[in-house]
């Protein structure tokens, strides 16, 4: 014991520790991990009126239950999963789709394709959604001229202007710009496993078909799931597409309204409703515990049961 | 496996194959790139001709700037150009240098809180900074930066530093110890170790992480929006955001400006997307 103390003291401080260490963590703490800790704790407080008084789970017990509230929070949580489901059932096969293709052996101009496919990504979704509202506008008769010319015109309709469609189109724009990103993931695993497994299979009389399905995929799963995981959080954080497209008010009648909208109103205010820094906090809340779910639901059943594969 | 892959290619059922990838492959790029193709050139088009040919390349008749001019003259676009500039470069710069040096203590040092510091970081990931933004905003009205750039340069670095430190220290691990060693042996002093030796050698890696990080800065509305609404402070996306909001029916200025939102990042992305995919493709380039 005496030993080691005396060895403790020996050792100068590691100053350069401090310095190395110390200006990302700052950073980082202030303006990430302290803001998100003060917004759960803040969500335990009723701030109207200037001061602020402890109400323990009641602006939780308000969300759910309240006939004020409880409605639009529904609402939103309800379209937020149709948005999410959507992506799942449309981006992440397409980009599937889209990598078997570009990995194919000896594809000339596979890198042109990526790039090119992998554009709209990189645009910002507030210009992606104003660049379709024109497009799919009636006004404009880009969308209707088209369905007519290839015979489909009479099902051409205001879809970002019904209640019925405009979530939809939405997250079909929202598709259509993302898919670039399960596409490269995929694909960047495609190109990982090694020939010899593959070239195996195909001696062992295994047709393309039984080598996608019994040799490849169960080697993308694990990035299938990592796609999955990273479009979830992705689409309970969406707010610039329907803020862009719709505006605030999610409209038409809040038929757009996701989590991301949802607590932008009620932070801020609307209308006749005032703004609530800890309803705003509540909603917040309620957002970071359905990620941190899903991330854990992610970690501890998803990641841990597929087997991993080390090249 | 030789006599397979030299028959292959002549087999008209290869041919019938590679067609039929050629042609769903261009068939999903056209739909990936026509509605930004169709905003682009109608951008050059006077008003006429957008409605009556919308899908028409401008001819000489129906070829004009006017948009352009409205948006540039009417709005402030070089000034939220310049914002979003210098937010980006500021807290790109520092994500990186910060995001190394964190990096290379957490992997290179062994000391007390280690394991937590990392935890605290990898948490930041995947939990989206924008929960926090009622702390954030009544934070920075505490300190006195709202409504400047330097709040959202410091959140900026808060949000890119997770990514930063993990794919750095992925890196960092990549190196070997034998050069740390051996000039810890001629006594250089460990800033040296770090800015002389592993620093140059972080590049590659740190293209890929300020890539990653530029992107999502650039494009952001919610915390301009938030944090820096003030006409002095709008960085470009909110500028389109609310000049495309008010001039809705302005067709030709409306395409103008977000033809000028689109091209810049066209551009970087078409200079850059090598080192994206690379980075994407972590290495796996056949």
């Amino acid at each position: 014991m005496t030993q080691h103390n005396h060895q403790d003291e020996k050792k100068p401080f590691p100053w350069h520790l401090v310095i190395f260490l110390a200006p990302a963590l700052l950073i980082y703490i202030t303006f990430s991990v302290y803001p998100l800790l003060d917004t759960l704790f803040l969500s335990l407080f009723n701030s109207q009126d200037g001061n602020s008084t402890f109400v323990g789970l009641q602006n939780f017990i308000t969300l759910v239950t309240d006939d004020n509230w409880s409605h639009a929070f529904w609402n939103a949580l309800l379209n937020n999963f149709k948005f999410f489901v959507i992506h799942m059932l449309l981006q992440n096969p397409i980009g599937l789709l889209l990598a078997i293709l570009l990995s194919s052996p000896k594809l000339r101009l596979s890198g042109t394709y990526r790039t090119l496919i992998f554009m709209p990504t990189m645009l910002s979704v507030v210009i992606i959604g104003f660049v379709w509202q024109l497009l799919l506008s009636p006004i404009w008769g880009i969308s209707e001229d088209f369905l007519y010319n290839i015979g489909l015109g009479q099902y051409f309709d205001a879809w970002l202007g019904k209640e019925g469609s405009a979530l939809i189109t939405l997250s079909f724009i929202s598709v259509w710009q993302f898919v670039g990103i399960p596409m490269m993931l995929i694909y960047a695993t495609l190109l990982n496993i090694p020939d010899d497994i593959v070239d195996a299979g195909t001696v062992d009389g295994a047709n393309p078909l039984q080598t996608f399905w019994y040799i490849k995929l169960p080697l993308i799963l694990p990035t299938i799931a990592m796609v999955s995981i990273l479009t979830f959080v992705a689409n309970f954080n969406a707010f610039e597409l329907i803020y862009a497209v719709k505006g605030a008010l999610a409209g038409p009648n809040f038929s757009t309204d996701l989590m991301g909208t949802f607590f932008y109103r009620t932070f801020f205010g609307f209308q006749l409703q005032q703004g609530s820094a800890s309803m705003g906090a509540a909603v917040a809340t309620l957002m970071f515990l359905i990620i941190l779910v899903g991330v854990m639901l992610f970690l501890f059943f998803v990641q841990r049961r597929i087997q991993r594969f080390q090249f | 496996m030789k006599i397979v892959t030299g028959f292959l290619p002549s087999s008209p059922l290869n041919v019938s194959k590679s067609v039929t990838i050629h042609a769903i492959l261009l068939a999903y790029t056209v739909i990936a790139l026509f509605p930004i193709i169709v905003v682009i050139i109608n951008a050059f088009k006077t008003r006429k001709a957008i409605f009556k040919d919308p899908l028409g390349l401008p001819d000489s008749e129906s070829f004009t700037l006017a948009g352009f001019q409205e948006v540039l003259l009417r709005s402030d676009f070089g000034l939220y150009s310049w914002n979003s500039l210098v937010v980006t470069l500021l807290a790109v710069g520092l994500v990186l240098l910060l995001g190394a040096m964190a990096a290379w203590a957490l992997t290179e040092y062994k000391f007390r809180g280690n394991f937590f510091i990392a935890f605290l970081f990898a948490m930041g990931i995947m939990i989206p900074i924008r929960l926090g933004t009622v702390s954030i905003l009544s934070l920075m009205v505490e300190l006195d930066l709202a409504n400047t750039l330097t709040a959202l340069v410091l959140v900026y670095i808060a949000q890119g530093l997770p990514l930063a430190v993990y794919i750095l220290s992925e890196f960092v691990r990549t190196i070997p110890k034998e050069l740390t060693e051996a000039a810890r042996c001629d006594a250089v002093s460990e800033y040296k170790i770090f800015f002389c030796i592993i620093l140059p050698l972080l590049k590659p890696a740190m293209a890929t992480v300020a890539v990653f990080t530029m992107i999502p800065i650039w494009n952001d509305l919610w915390f301009p929006l938030i944090l820096a609404p003030g006409e002095e402070t709008r960085t470009i996306t909110l500028g389109v955001q609310q000049f495309v909001g008010q001039y809705v029916t302005n067709w030709n200025s409306v395409l103008s400006a977000l033809t000028l939102a689109i091209v810049p990042v066209l551009v970087l992305y078409t200079i850059f997307s090598r080192q994206l995919i690379r980075g994407l493709t972590s290495g796996a380039v056949k």
